[in-house]
């Protein structure tokens, strides 16, 4: 037993005080059930949990019944079996299980190790200060330990300890260990993991678990458990330069105005200088505020609330960092993303994305390459999909502090989330800045979009006409653009036929494609408004996400959505180019409203019915509209 | 290099996870049930605001049917905390007369605490609920979010849960939808006990050994409360040494014979005790209602 019974019983408070100083251990042990993962767990659980009486009759009970070790104790029954999991249907999930000894208290982080699990394996990880790597003695390193190690290395858990199990089946041989830690000591350079730890073990009979095995003299290092116990995972943070997201501001009365947040790494002291960013604006440490009383030093990992010197806007989401080594800004980056969600990320989409406090918008470009988890190789890609790796673009709305990951995770990791569903759809690291942002300097023009507009007399904008092909988008849009002309308004107009035959006549019709059809249909929009035109575009445009993505590109009221609406079957009857009898005889793949999904607005300024309006009726409404805003002078 | 110890560590989260639900929900709340976890939430709450007063509000789903030292208590504690306090009894229930004796303890908690929990998220338009469960306390829970969702209906999807990353949380959600908050998912239950030893916490009496009048009744030691209890023919209250490890309503919350009156000798009985924890709670007995199944209906 870890826990020492005799001194609980003779002396409480000094086994209290002990144990008040207990240091935490988080680590996540990657492997699959063959390699014996769940009997390491359960038997750590086992030898140094205090298991309660209940808990081990029904332990002993269940490993007579369906236990596979005859009438020894099946350790592995106490971590959740595998089938018990499937009946719930939450098998791809992770489980955190906890025990502690005298020196420590432990958190794991149980994640199934198939690939289909990169994801979970992910998230345990990034909570994680170690990583246990299982391999079976008999099998050496296969694929699967390569894509644990990579995931590993990839979220830069600092520690890994190789267990190499089932040394029992190999009559505890000292070259098998040697070979196998070879063999991983060549990959793990090539991954940049610097040190790890091989520990020669069998779960299943308890060597070099918690007791040093007699069946292995030729191995002096320490048992799993004396490893976990000891390895420091404190003093890098500390060493670091000095990061707080700031998530609360403290605001109880006038005369108090604190900044709350939790320590990234560093270490703080009242007097220090620090700089407050993305804003750039200095001050020094006030004051370390906490309920215990003000504090002289703050380190990392602790949640506190500070007060500084001068009178400095602060808000939700800056970061506040060290005056000398602070962190960079931009707004542009290069990152792995590891995606998380069954429908795929679409280079061109804005996510919301989180990091720190901070929540941003985040456009990621298309893929420079994805990562064969298993190879390592860079392979070609336009998307990514559930649980693959790649790496990345990604521009924001505007500029954050960060690190790069690997020399912070908490400013340098976030997770992006899906407008619409909400559903957090991955995660990310980033890697560094793209320069360009700071190259491409915006040259103040004195003719800009107001001065052209008042030229024309008119009040720029996009009339953004949205609906499902053969809804009669293009032939209102002509109406209108016809009663404008005639009114002597400016006005320019992008459709299919001029733009899928010209600008982007390499996009099919896949959902990468169309999104970034319409980014750049957007995009030339934007520079017509700032021409000064009234642009009128009609195109199907069937995400919700992409229009509000071109509405976001351009000033308020400048974005006019338009819904043109017919039902599918009046569409379908209509049928003017023939094509929904294409599409339903199989000929047109991916077309919207048999194949591909149709997502109708929900605050569209103007929604058109054209089973109740003629298409000269609705162009009147529009223009009327218009004028009626202001928008024709 | 500082030392930082793990009921530093956790300590540190709880704060952090506090203060992200205090600067993104639209109106939070704090469950607050009496018992030791409550207790260290409370604790916590007030450590995470300091000086500010917790920008929420306290509540209690009261059953009607908690132990008269826990009301007293609660009372108490919210007043020095400085905290608003609402308290929320099921009164269709009440008027209904529904009661742990009457009724049984599965119809009795469904309709006084999950209808109740239910109506009282309704009625105050709470988006984030902070609760005390903690991760060890059962094997459903081993795998829940620090996060939690529930749909309009109250409910918890366990096969759609979202990642949770480092320490960002993704608190987004649609209208309808609400957010069940877990500081101390970590924790465990000697982390509970040894984080009220060092920081002084209260908690109630009932925790503590003393002279009670209890009554033995289907293998359970309960404590003759209130004058609703019904005593059986032939049923006597006797006085025992008892305490209590879970608090909850007084009919279904079994005691357990001790001597221990102090914070570390009641530690000390926890370490050497052979049974785990959730024994003395009649509730998870009735084996009609699962943990699980419980949640899945919105108790918490």
């Amino acid at each position: 037993m870890a826990h020492n019974n005799e001194m609980i019983a003779d002396d409480i408070i000094g086994y209290l005080h002990a144990h008040e100083n207990k240091s935490l251990l988080r680590f996540i042990t990657c492997g699959s059930v063959d390699d014996g993962k769940s009997t390491l767990i359960g038997r750590l659980l086992f030898e140094s949990k205090l298991i309660f009486e209940d808990q081990l009759a029904a332990l002993e009970a269940d490993s007579r019944k369906v236990g596979t070790q005859g009438d020894r104790i099946d350790f592995a029954l106490l971590v959740d079996g595998l089938a018990a999991e499937r009946e719930q249907g939450i098998t791809i999930d992770v489980a955190y299980r906890f025990f502690s000894t005298e020196k420590r208290k432990f958190i794991v982080a149980d994640t199934p190790g198939h690939e289909q699990y990169t994801r979970n394996m992910a998230t345990g990880a990034s909570t994680a200060d170690l990583a246990v790597v299982m391999i079976d003695a008999r099998k050496g390193v296969l694929t699967q330990t390569r894509r644990h190690s990579f995931i590993v290395s990839m979220l830069g858990v600092k520690h890994v300890v190789l267990c190499i199990n089932k040394m029992d089946l190999m009559g505890y041989a000292q070259h098998v260990y040697n070979e196998i830690d070879e063999d991983y000591r060549a990959f793990a350079g090539l991954l940049g993991i610097a040190d790890f730890t091989t520990i020669p073990v069998s779960a299943l009979e308890g060597d070099n678990i918690t007791e040093h095995s007699d069946r292995m003299p030729w191995y002096n290092g320490p048992t799993l458990l004396e490893h976990l116990e000891t390895v420091d995972v404190e003093t890098d943070d500390q060493l670091k330069p000095f990061r707080m997201p700031v998530q609360w501001v403290n605001r109880p009365n006038l005369d108090f105005r604190g900044f709350s947040g939790q320590i990234a790494s560093g270490v703080t002291r009242p007097g220090d200088r620090i700089k407050v960013l993305p804003s750039g604006k200095e001050s020094r440490i006030d004051r370390i505020v906490t309920h215990d009383g003000d504090l002289e030093l703050a380190v990392a990992g602790q949640s506190v609330t500070l007060t500084l010197a001068d009178e400095v806007d602060v808000s939700r989401g800056d970061v506040i960092a060290a005056a000398d080594a602070p962190c960079e800004v931009a707004d542009q980056f290069e990152a792995h993303i590891l995606w998380m969600s069954a429908s795929d990320m679409l280079p061109g989409r804005p996510y919301i994305m989180k990091i720190g406090a901070r929540t941003v918008s985040c456009t990621p470009a298309s893929p420079k390459y994805k990562i064969n988890v298993n190879t390592l190789e860079e392979l070609a890609a336009k998307k990514l999909g559930l649980n693959e790796i790649g790496v990345c673009n990604i521009s924001l709305d505007r500029e954050i502090a960060f690190d790069a990951y690997n020399l912070n995770h908490d400013t340098g990791g976030f997770i992006l989330i899906d407008r619409l569903t909400n559903e957090t759809v991955g995660m990310g690291l980033l890697n560094f800045a793209l320069r360009r942002s700071s190259n491409i300097h915006r040259q103040a023009m004195v003719i800009d979009k107001v001065a052209r507009a008042a030229q024309k007399n008119q009040k720029p904008a996009i009339l953004w006409f949205t609906g499902l092909s053969g809804s009669g988008k293009s032939a209102i849009a002509d109406i209108v653009g016809q009663k404008l002309h005639a009114l002597n308004r400016h006005t320019a107009t992008l459709d299919g036929d001029n733009v899928r035959h010209g600008l982007n006549r390499d996009l099919g019709f896949t959902d990468v494609d169309r999104v970034e059809n319409i980014r750049r249909i957007a995009e030339v929009s934007k520079l017509m408004v700032d021409a000064g035109l009234i642009v009128l575009t009609s195109f199907i445009s069937p995400f919700r996400a992409e229009r509000q993505m071109a509405r976001s590109i351009v000033e308020d009221g400048e974005f006019i959505e338009i819904f043109v609406d017919t039902p599918l079957d009046v569409a379908e009857s209509r049928d003017v180019k023939g094509l929904y009898k294409k599409a339903r005889a199989g000929e047109i793949k991916n077309f919207t409203g048999i194949s591909s999904p149709y997502e109708e607005p929900r605050a569209a300024e103007i929604h058109v019915d054209t089973t109740k309006a003629s298409v000269e009726q609705s162009a009147s409404r529009i223009v009327a509209w218009l004028d009626e805003r202001r928008y024709l002078g | 290099m500082i030392h930082v110890t793990h009921l530093q560590r956790l300590e540190a989260e709880a704060i952090h996870i506090m203060r992200e639900v205090a600067s993104e929900a639209e109106n939070p709340v704090m469950l607050y049930s009496v018992g030791k976890d409550s207790s260290v939430m409370l604790h916590l709450a007030k450590k995470a605001f300091f000086p500010s007063v917790p920008p929420f509000p306290l509540m209690h789903v009261d059953t009607t049917w908690k132990f008269r030292a826990m009301y007293a208590f609660r009372d108490r504690m919210a007043a020095e905390s400085g905290m608003d306090l609402i308290v929320h009894i099921n009164q269709e229930g009440l008027d209904q007369g529904i009661g742990p004796f009457s009724h049984g303890s599965s119809v009795h908690t469904d309709v006084m605490k999950t209808q109740g929990l239910k109506q009282a998220l309704d009625k105050y338009k709470f988006d984030v609920a902070f609760g005390g469960a903690r991760r060890d306390e059962e094997k459903s829970r081993a795998k829940e979010r620090i996060f939690s969702f529930r749909n309009a209906a109250h409910r918890w999807d366990p096969k759609n849960q979202r990642p949770e990353l480092w320490k960002i949380y993704n608190t987004r959600k649609a209208r309808g939808e609400s957010i069940r908050a877990f500081p101390l998912s970590n924790w465990t239950e000697l982390d509970i006990w040894q984080y009220i030893y060092r920081e002084n916490i209260p908690i109630p009496d009932l925790y503590f050994a003393a002279e009670r009048a209890v009554v033995r009744r289907d293998g359970m030691l309960l404590m003759v409360d209130d004058d609703r209890y019904p005593l059986a023919p032939g049923e006597a209250a006797e006085t025992r040494s008892v305490r209590f490890r879970t608090l909850g309503c007084w009919p279904l919350t079994g005691a357990v014979e001790s001597t221990a009156a102090t914070l570390p000798e009641i530690i000390q009985e926890m370490l050497l005790t052979t049974t785990s924890e959730r024994q003395g709670r009649a509730i998870d007995h009735d084996s009609s209602a699962s943990m699980e199944k419980k949640k899945q209906e919105g108790y918490f």
